[in-house]
């Protein structure tokens, strides 16, 4: 009786071992090659990003292109019957203004949720907060340009008289808006990776909430407050269809908060529609796409080594 | 697993509403797409005959595009498109590239009028102004910043009494219509102005603006922005952009607006391109504001069918 | 306490700590009067416009009137077939980068690109698009390109959200099933991947309300201004709710305010709904877990 169980498991571990177990490894074998080659996508479309967008710049680029003349001329005709002219600086200027104006609003404000809802309130309300900042981040750039172009432009006209309601103030306060969710989840993020022991440390040194805040939770959290702030302007930078409505788009250098502007990105959404493709005007929106890319790319590569860094200690 | 059972129902919801769709549609051997792509000029009146003569002719689908003249015309190079709208006329080059790649001659139909009138704000004192008056505040030769420097006008409600542009992209008809007519051929627009991207843009923003002053299509004019007369010739008469001077042409700003086919047209793009001259078509160019091409119609049938179409629905 | 006197220091220490909280507090709410002030405007501006034929009917009058129902059909095109393609692609990679990956710099080099993916902003993903979609695939501008591109431009989302849930599965899940002779595939199949799908779920209906809400990204790969017809096959345009919105807002003279509002309504209210059912998905599992 005993033999006769052994034996059946023996045939059964033999079975195992000669065809079950290979054909296991095979489709290990196979489904780890299938996974590593979905690991590899996102190097492969990141690659293929810069590729493509440089390919298509490529004729400007190796051609008529002037890095003199794309940075610091004014002057943007890319139609012309006098002569065509590619001096994209306005646009990196009302790209630096809009930028500027959100984050002075964004910082204080994201920050400051930052460290509440993470240092200073209680559980319950930093649910609720959490959810609302998430909802908050969830509304469509489009959603923020119509608001921008129905609620905030007449505003602007009639509360602030000013003459245009389209404008870098505009701009900036829907960009600010844009961007304090990520200001807010990646700081919260940094504080939260603050171990308590410091807290913990500090307080029983006899230092208060706000000194336990100030002197310890922020220094040690610099990193990663500011990596926060970088993908905030980062985003701010990038965003393409509520400045696109809301900077009123004019090729000038901005001589007030509430001079109108045009960007970067803006450019490119409003152009390209209609640039012939392949065209010397298509391959110049090509190549403030890439300009943008570089940013974006090296606003990033900083505050992952920032995020990084903030990582480690914990 | 079974926790997410409740998911089911939404999943559910969501492809009925994906499949549902499908039964909708019409099937493939039933009908046959157009595609008409181009000018925005053209679009909103190109959207209304497609959508009034699917009504008649179910066997036909007419999509509709815009992104301005170039774009029409680039996709018909390109043998993309059935129907390419412009609102200026091929250019050698074009309707050459487009024999070599087809080997087809480009046919040319003038399917309606369309004149640019000048506007301001119901504020604005202004009754009319002159063509040397326009260069001056649009051309990139002119200086013309503040509403003073134009017959001493002040207006009312307007900061500093500071001229705002209100421009269009670069790349629409309109914009290089309204340059190479008025500004002048070999000239440019002067940076600064505000480059909307559409005719609703430009008209929310003059009729909420005071210190501003725009061009657009004589067909979205409305009650709530004043269009200006226009002086063409140093003491000539200011002529008001209406449909009979339009068209008889004394209304110095009209031009005339193409739809392009590779070849005689054939088949349903032949019937279709028939019934837009035809008093259906008319009546609707009318009601949206355009000119009927005086090809085909008098002013005294046009002023006819404008008064059987007041107050009906298109 | 009790044995510590409260010195003037530490009484105006106090005070000060009270007003900065407050002042805080003041800041946290700054924040949510113009989301609310957002949602009432769009609300009662927008509410007016819908009912059954808004929804379910095509544009009329030269987009004036009716109702929206292909950009509405659009944009589920556009979100169901970039699901298609972003969700296996992100699952894979999560997978690899939590399951198989060692920490080194290829490692760190998929993680860069992983980041800088999130960062590239919308408009360079259209040209991306169309570029390598539209014409170097010769795909068109069709919905295909239109959704590639959201797809990628929505894989870090899915990869980010699936790691998070896949490291939420505990170890000991793991070595429990390998002890018991389960392959390395055979464990992520039948234990990893069910524990975390909650939360892989959480990042692809976020993922859903990103592709609803985007306008960049499609404006050059696949929206058409008007079809008069749904799009029968992924080779065909299709309108979307986001580039319609777009369009009537800026484009078309004459559109009444409680249509624009309307359609801006249906889209927040689109998104709206998906990314609750995120959070309640979230938070039902949070409480709901096995360990």
């Amino acid at each position: 009786m005993m033999g006769k169980v052994i034996e059946e498991e023996k045939r059964q571990l033999s079975d195992y071992i000669k065809h079950y177990r290979p054909k296991q490894i095979l489709r290990d074998r196979i489904m780890e090659s299938i996974i590593f080659l979905g690991g590899l996508s996102a190097v492969i479309f990141t690659i293929g990003i810069f590729l493509f967008v440089i390919k298509e710049a490529w004729p400007f680029l190796s051609s008529r292109f002037s890095l003199m003349e794309f940075l610091t001329n004014i002057e943007w005709y890319p139609v012309s019957n006098v002569s065509v002219r590619y001096g994209a600086k306005a646009l990196f200027v009302g790209t630096a203004a809009v930028t500027i104006g959100s984050m002075v609003l964004a910082i204080p404000v994201g920050i400051g949720t930052a460290i509440f809802i993470s240092e200073f309130c209680g559980p319950k309300f930093k649910e609720v907060a959490k959810i609302l900042i998430e909802l908050l981040a969830s509304i469509p750039s489009v959603v923020w340009g119509f608001i921008a172009v129905m609620v905030m432009n007449p505003f602007i006209i009639n509360v602030l008289h000013e003459p245009v309601g389209l404008n870098v103030f505009n701009a900036s306060i829907i960009l600010a808006l844009m961007s304090i969710p990520m200001i807010v989840s990646i700081g919260e993020d940094a504080l939260r990776s603050v171990p308590d022991t410091y807290r913990e440390a500090a307080e029983s040194l006899g230092a208060t909430r706000l000194e336990v805040v100030i002197r310890v939770i922020i220094p040690a959290a610099k990193n990663g407050l500011i990596a926060a702030i970088l993908l905030g302007v980062g985003r701010a930078v990038g965003e393409t269809m509520a400045v696109l409505m809301a900077t009123g788009h004019s090729v000038a250098i901005p001589d007030s908060i509430f001079s109108p502007v045009r960007t970067l990105t803006a450019t490119v959404a409003a152009e390209m529609g209609e640039a012939p493709k392949g065209s010397e005007h298509y391959q110049t929106l090509f190549t403030i796409g890439l300009s943008l890319l570089l940013i974006t790319f090296s606003i990033n590569f900083i505050s992952d080594i920032l995020l990084r860094k903030s990582w480690k200690r914990k | 697993m079974k926790k997410f059972l409740f998911l089911n129902p939404i999943v559910f919801l969501m492809f009925f509403l994906l499949f549902g769709c499908f039964g909708l549609k019409k099937s493939p051997e039933d009908f046959l797409i157009i595609q008409n792509k181009g000018s925005d000029t053209l679009v909103n009146l190109a959207q209304v005959w497609a959508e009034n003569y699917g009504r008649i002719n179910s066997k036909v689908a007419i999509s509709v595009s815009g992104g301005g003249s170039g774009t029409g015309i680039a996709a018909l190079i390109n043998n993309q498109v059935d129907i390419a709208n412009s609102s200026r006329s091929i250019k050698e080059e074009e309707s050459k590239k487009a024999e070599q790649n087809s080997g087809k001659k480009v046919t040319e139909y003038v399917v309606a009028l369309d004149a640019l009138s000048v506007f301001v704000h119901p504020s604005n004192p202004l009754q009319g102004l002159s063509r040397t008056e326009l260069a001056c505040i649009f051309g990139s030769e002119g200086n013309c910043d503040n509403w003073s420097q134009i017959r001493n006008t002040v207006v009312p409600g307007c900061k500093n009494n500071k001229i705002i542009r209100v421009s269009r992209m670069s790349n629409s008809g309109t914009y290089q219509y309204f340059l190479e007519r008025v500004i002048g051929k070999k000239k440019d627009m002067r940076l600064g102005s505000m480059d909307l991207n559409g005719s609703k843009e430009s008209i929310d923003l003059v009729q909420n603006t005071p210190c501003a002053i725009g061009y657009t299509g004589m067909g979205y004019i409305n009650d709530h922005i004043k269009a200006l007369c226009v002086t063409w010739d140093e003491g000539g008469p200011c002529i008001p952009p209406t449909l009979e001077n339009a068209m008889n042409k004394t209304y110095p700003i009209t031009r005339e607006l193409f739809m392009y086919t590779l070849g005689e047209a054939e088949g349903e793009v032949k019937k279709y391109l028939e019934w837009i001259k035809g008093i259906d078509a008319t009546k609707l160019v009318i009601k949206m504001g355009y000119i009927p091409s005086p090809a085909y119609w008098s002013i005294e049938d046009v002023n006819r069918l404008k008064a059987q179409t007041q107050g009906q629905k298109l | 306490m009790s044995s510590f006197k409260s010195t003037e220091l530490l009484k105006s220490k106090v005070s000060k700590q009270k007003w900065v909280e407050s002042i805080l507090l003041v800041t946290t709410f700054a924040l949510f009067i113009p989301v609310a002030a957002i949602f009432l405007i769009l609300l009662i501006k927008g509410y007016p416009a819908i009912n059954l034929n808004f929804i379910f009917a095509g544009p009329s009058n030269g987009m004036t009137e009716g109702g929206i129902f292909p950009a509405i059909v659009g944009t589920f095109w556009l979100i169901f077939l970039s699901l298609f393609f972003t969700c296996p692609l992100g699952i894979l990679a999560a997978l690899y980068l939590n399951e198989y990956a060692r920490d080194n710099t290829f490692t760190r080099i998929i993680n860069l690109a992983i980041i800088n993916l999130a960062g590239v902003p919308s408009i360079v993903y259209s040209l991306f698009g169309l570029g390598a979609f539209v014409l170097f695939l010769k795909m068109g501008t069709s919905i295909l390109s239109a959704s590639l591109t959201l797809s990628v431009m929505n894989l870090p989302v899915i990869i980010t959200s699936t790691r998070e849930s896949l490291l939420a599965v505990p170890k000991s899940f793991r070595e429990a099933c390998w002890n018991v002779g389960a392959s390395k595939w055979q464990t992520l199949w039948y234990v990893v991947l069910p524990n975390s799908l909650p939360g892989i779920l959480t990042g692809v209906i976020f993922s859903v309300s990103r592709a609803a809400g985007e306008t960049a990204a499609i404006l050059f790969t696949g929206v058409a201004f008007y079809l008069p017809f749904l799009p029968e096959s992924i080779f065909d345009q299709c309108m979307a709710l986001s580039m319609h919105l777009y369009t009537i807002s800026t484009q078309v003279v004459g559109v009444p305010e409680s249509y624009t509002f309307g359609t801006a309504l249906v889209l927040i209210g689109l998104v709206l709904i998906v990314n609750t059912l995120s959070i309640v998905v979230r938070s039902y599992y949070r409480s709901h877990r096995k360990w």
